[in-house]
């Protein structure tokens, strides 16, 4: 679980987060959404312990980070695992070295200890054959598995993917979206995600944070989220057509 | 102040660089790797070059010297301490500022673009270390190359002269051994060492704060290259004036 309290950071002298509260459950997809600008990604940067922040407090079950020695802090880091919105697969190696490169870095395991875990990760994200291809020959959706295999590679605590989804198409997304959510529960995970994909928000926002101007704006799931009376969230979800069309029917067919 | 706060970070970068080292496993074959990369792919260029300019060298000094009381060995002697002296390690170093500079400011430059370098200080490694001390232990090697450089120099300007006709094959060798003083090697030497870590981390420097996109990795690399020379001949001019005055 990661607790969140009074979160401020600013970028000279602007406040781009105006001190968020909230907590991220283990075992759960836990979703930050909101427009581009909204601070998704600062607040992402944040908690990965990117950025410093100049006020409020970022626990990891119960530890907080900003109080940790450099050692603690890095045993934290050691607990993470990250998917990039570009996938930031290193392009000088392989698919398997990439996978495996964690485990080289940070345990003490022989080769085939190492190539077996790969090899296990990798059947898990259905990249059976993929072990010596280069992220270049891999298409978006393959280099988005690839980057959730390096991420549970090292069994961590943590997951976080910043906007998993995008570049790709609707049902590689799906794909994604199902892989993350079935990962955090196989592993009991505390995953968190950063989107704006409502496909996303439906399908595993079992928890999601809605972020405005660098405030949180409202907090609830997937379940509530259409229920929701929020101005600055139904601004949001039916934005776009398909949304508003969906609403129509929801409300014709209640009357 | 943009200046200050630049040569402020650099410093600070290469103190950070030493910082939690990599494991030694992992850091050996990064280090191999750059050895490949910036020595062993750097090597027929240096030597192209090198055998060329030597020749060029010889061929400028000995039709310049018209004057019959001015003996012939002198094209040896002036080819070898102008390939010693200062083509081989600082002419060669700022060819060097384009080719290896530039590779290294664009695969570092690349890396942050495309959050490579993110995705390693997320898992909790010292990415300077990580980037920057392999590329830097690898090109400790770099006076090897130079005295490779040296070596051909002289042997391109001995081609030259003796295949233009300049002067005999025996007055070039008397030439070139004549008044031979061991200390200009050493100071050739402390001059690449130097310049070897100036190609190393300024370059690294650029690539690994550069800002902004694609177009921004290009710039960095142009940015680079300008201050590595300029670096390296300022370099020059203050250890030529330390040692050889």
């Amino acid at each position: 679980m990661i607790e969140v309290k009074d979160l401020h950071k600013s970028f000279n002298g602007v406040e781009v987060l105006k001190g968020i509260s909230t907590t991220f459950e283990k075992g759960k997809t836990n979703l930050i959404i909101g427009q581009s600008g909204s601070g998704k990604t600062v607040f992402l940067k944040c908690l990965l312990g990117l950025f410093d922040y100049e006020e409020g407090t970022i626990a990891y079950d119960g530890k907080i980070f900003s109080k940790l020695t450099e050692d603690e802090k890095r045993n934290v880091r050691g607990e993470i695992g990250m998917v990039f919105q570009g996938s930031a697969l290193f392009d000088s190696m392989t698919i398997a070295e990439n996978v495996m490169f964690p485990l080289r870095m940070f345990t003490k395991q022989s080769k085939s200890e190492m190539q077996d875990r790969v090899d296990f990760v990798l059947n898990r994200v259905n990249l059976q054959d993929a072990h010596k291809k280069k992220p270049s020959e891999a298409s978006g959706g393959m280099q988005k598995r690839v980057a959730i295999a390096r991420a549970i590679v090292n069994n961590p605590k943590y997951l976080f993917c910043d906007e998993p989804n995008s570049g790709l198409d609707p049902k590689t997304s799906i794909v994604i979206d199902d892989l993350i959510k079935e990962i955090t529960e196989e592993y009991n995970i505390t995953t968190v995600i950063n989107s704006h994909d409502m496909n996303s928000v439906m399908q595993i926002g079992e928890k999601i944070v809605f972020l405005k101007n660098g405030l949180k704006a409202w907090e609830g799931s997937n379940k509530t989220i259409f229920k929701t009376d929020n101005d600055v969230v139904t601004d949001f979800v039916y934005s776009s057509e398909l949304m508003k069309k969906v609403r129509q029917m929801y409300i014709e067919e209640r009357q | 102040m943009t200046y200050l706060h630049n040569i402020g970070a650099y410093f600070l970068m290469i103190a950070e660089m030493f910082r939690k080292p990599t494991k030694w496993s992992v850091m050996k074959n990064l280090i191999l790797k750059d050895v490949d990369d910036l020595i062993i792919g750097s090597l027929g260029i240096i030597a192209f070059i090198s055998f060329f300019v030597g020749g060029v060298i010889t061929i400028q000094t000995a039709l310049n010297i018209d004057n019959p009381l001015i003996p012939k060995y002198l094209v040896g002697f002036a080819t070898r301490q102008s390939v010693i002296l200062e083509f081989a390690p600082t002419f060669t170093s700022i060819i060097m500022a384009g080719k290896v500079g530039s590779f290294i400011t664009s695969s570092i430059g690349t890396m942050r673009v495309t959050e490579q370098i993110d995705a390693l200080e997320v898992m909790g490694i010292n990415s300077l270390n990580y980037l920057v001390f392999p590329k830097t232990v690898a090109l400790m090697l770099y006076p090897f190359a130079i005295s490779i450089g040296m070596f051909l120099g002289i042997l391109g300007g001995m081609a030259a002269c003796v295949y233009g006709g300049f002067s005999s094959l025996e007055d070039y060798i008397y030439g070139i051994q004549t008044d031979f003083i061991p200390f200009h090697i050493t100071y050739a030497f402390i001059k690449t060492f130097v310049f070897a870590f100036v190609l190393a981390t300024i370059p690294a420097f650029h690539g690994y704060y550069m800002k902004g996109g694609a177009l921004e990795v290009g710039k960095a690399s142009t940015t680079s290259f300008v201050w590595t020379s300029v670096v390296i001949i300022l370099l020059n001019y203050f250890l030529t004036q330390m040692l050889l005055s």
